[in-house]
């Protein structure tokens, strides 16, 4: 098993803030819209470096997605950032229309996803917003892993023309990916090779998944772990590959087991070389309130989760 | 400048091609269509200053129209065909498979005129302001026009743009509400009021005016002066009255014609009330 050195600890949400100021100094058609969360979500930077390039819209987000078209239209590239239950769901329909439909350069940024948003409890722990996001056509999904890969994904998308849903969260996490980590929209970055077990991860997942790496390592079994960033477009040549060595895969989101990258890896192997598979995910559950490690734990989305789904995953070879 | 006579000779045109469109595909929404005529007629022959030979998206140096009532396709995209936008033959293709002509407009189906789709109610008003506001921050100062029908109004998103666009001072921006009283189910009345508009739009920090949408010459009068009262620290807003119909007496002032489309006889019976003044696509 590789060595992964912790390098820090940070939020991805303040990787969003330092490559939306980055990305913004680059091109000056880069403005902010926020409804209300503007420390929350990171963007007080921006705010102050670029004042006529931020927009406070009050807390009316369905407002905010039909400026970010509008303003995009007009050749800016609006970052349109609220907590992901409401930039998701809440907002639905203009992202549908206005957004997905219209194919407008909108990037649509969201905080707090998943349990780890913590004791504010379920109505804001969305943990749908991915399969949300991953059905809409012409939307890319992506869902960093660590600060160091958010703020890479954030200057990916400014680069990117069209509709984006970026997604990150609240809590300080692990920073395992090194700066100079390439960063491709839509391309797999392959953690760890190994042979018996393909485990496929997204966003705060990841490090549980090397954590588990470690601790499978130990006992003699070899994983191969994938970092998906990207959820759609899927790299299906890297997890293809990948499966087509191991003959087994465990697949792990901070999300509902339906919609999400679990659904898009089954659907792929379902089609491509269905094999023995594992899910770790939220089953058909709403969360609650507690601290982020707490809900991990009982959600059962830690290290150890993993380990045990890929002993059975194996054994079902 | 065209002069009254010309824009209703060509209102009267853009009439004949919306009871033929909905006509042709059995389906479609006429009452709004040919409530607005008079005022998308004006519009796109005498006020929005556009290239319709070099349509872009981006609108620089043009000013820019967003119809947030997508379901009045019919005659925005007669208007948009007749004034050079896409081949007036074209309009024979509305709401059929394969067509650029969807039943609501959308840029999907890359149809000159379009940028944003509409049809799900209530978010043109968020799309033209944030297009003002780009306007200002590229330096062009020319206007956003939005069309919205008043059953739309009962959509909250309206009113989060409404106070936005008079809270962050929008001024370059001209929205205008059909304001014909009558929505899907019955009058607005009886479905769900919209109380005294004037006094809402005038709480939400609009400058409000009203005129009569089925006038040409009014309606030139009223988009001129709404013109003059542009750039002055608020957003405006255009209550105009029209006859849902208007134009084919027996499609007048009623919700029955909202989305129904003529039979062959009422589609002759409307054709005869109807002037052909450009010839028929």
């Amino acid at each position: 098993m590789k060595k992964y050195t912790i390098l820090g600890n940070n939020d991805t949400r303040s990787g969003f803030g330092e490559g939306l100021i980055e990305a913004g100094r680059k091109n000056s058609n880069v403005v902010a819209l926020c409804a209300d969360l503007t420390e929350s979500v990171k963007m007080t930077a921006f705010k102050k470096e670029f004042p006529e390039r931020f927009f406070q819209t009050g807390i009316a987000e369905a407002n905010m997605i039909g400026l970010a078209a509008g303003m995009a239209l007009s050749g800016k590239i609006p970052f349109a950032s609220s907590f992901a239950a409401f930039a998701t769901g809440r907002v639905y329909d203009q992202i549908r229309q206005a957004v997905a439909y219209s194919n407008t350069n909108v990037k649509i940024c969201a905080s707090h996803a998943g349990l780890t948003l913590g004791e504010d409890g379920a109505t804001h722990q969305i943990l749908e917003d991915l399969g949300l996001m991953r059905m809409m056509p012409n939307m890319i999904v992506i869902n960093p892993c660590d600060f160091n890969q958010t703020k890479q994904a954030t200057l990916a998308i400014a680069e990117y023309e069209g509709p984006v849903y970026l997604r990150f969260g609240r809590p300080k996490v692990p920073i395992f990916i090194s700066e100079d980590t390439p960063f491709e929209i839509g391309k797999a970055i392959m953690l760890n090779e190994g042979k018996d077990v393909t485990i496929i991860a997204t966003g705060h997942l990841v490090w549980e998944a090397i954590v588990a790496g470690e601790m499978l390592a130990e006992q003699g079994i070899d994983a191969e772990i994938i970092n998906i960033h990207t959820i759609k477009p899927l790299d299906n040549e890297a997890i293809l590959k990948s499966v087509a060595k191991t003959g087994c895969v465990v697949s792990c989101e901070e999300h509902q087991y339906n919609g999400g990258l679990n659904d898009a890896v089954a659907q792929l192997l379902a089609r491509n070389n269905p094999k023995p598979m594992e899910f770790i995910g939220v089953d058909d559950s709403f969360g609650e309130s507690g601290t982020p490690d707490e809900l991990m734990v009982k959600y059962g989305l830690k290290a150890d989760n993993i380990v045990e789904a890929v002993k059975k995953a194996i054994s079902r070879k | 400048m065209a002069t009254v006579s010309e824009l209703q000779n060509i209102a009267s045109q853009v009439r004949r091609d919306i009871v033929r469109m909905v006509n042709g595909c059995a389906s479609g929404h006429p009452g709004g269509s040919l409530g607005c005529t008079d005022l998308m007629t004006a519009l796109y022959f005498d006020v929005l200053d556009i290239k319709p030979e070099n349509f872009t998206f981006e609108g620089k140096g043009e000013d820019m129209f967003f119809l947030s009532n997508g379901h009045i396709s019919p005659v925005w995209y007669s208007v948009l065909s007749r004034r050079g936008f896409f081949p007036i033959s074209e309009l024979a293709t509305f709401r059929k498979l394969g067509t650029r002509l969807q039943g609501h407009p959308t840029p999907h189906s890359h149809l000159p005129g379009v940028r944003v789709a509409s049809g799900s109610l209530g978010q043109g008003l968020s799309v033209g302001v944030g297009a003002a506001q780009a306007k200002k921050l590229n330096g062009c100062n020319h206007l956003v026009y939005t069309l919205h029908g008043d059953g739309e109004l009962q959509e909250g998103q309206i009113w989060e743009a409404a106070m936005y666009a008079s809270s962050n001072k929008v001024d370059n921006i001209i929205s205008i509400v059909d304001y014909n009283k009558v929505q899907i189910d019955g009058t607005t009345d009886q479905i769900c009021s919209l109380g005294d508009l004037a006094a809402k739009f005038l709480a939400f920090g609009w400058d409000v005016m009203e005129m009569n949408g089925n006038d040409m010459e009014e309606v030139l009068r009223g988009l001129a002066k709404a013109k003059t009262m542009t750039n002055k620290g608020k957003p405006v807003v255009i209550l105009m009255h029209t006859l849902m119909g208007y134009g084919v007496d027996f499609m007048q002032g009623t919700n029955k014609w909202h989305g129904q489309a003529p039979s062959n006889d009422q589609t002759k019976e409307a054709l005869s009330q109807l002037k052909e003044t450009l010839g028929d696509y």
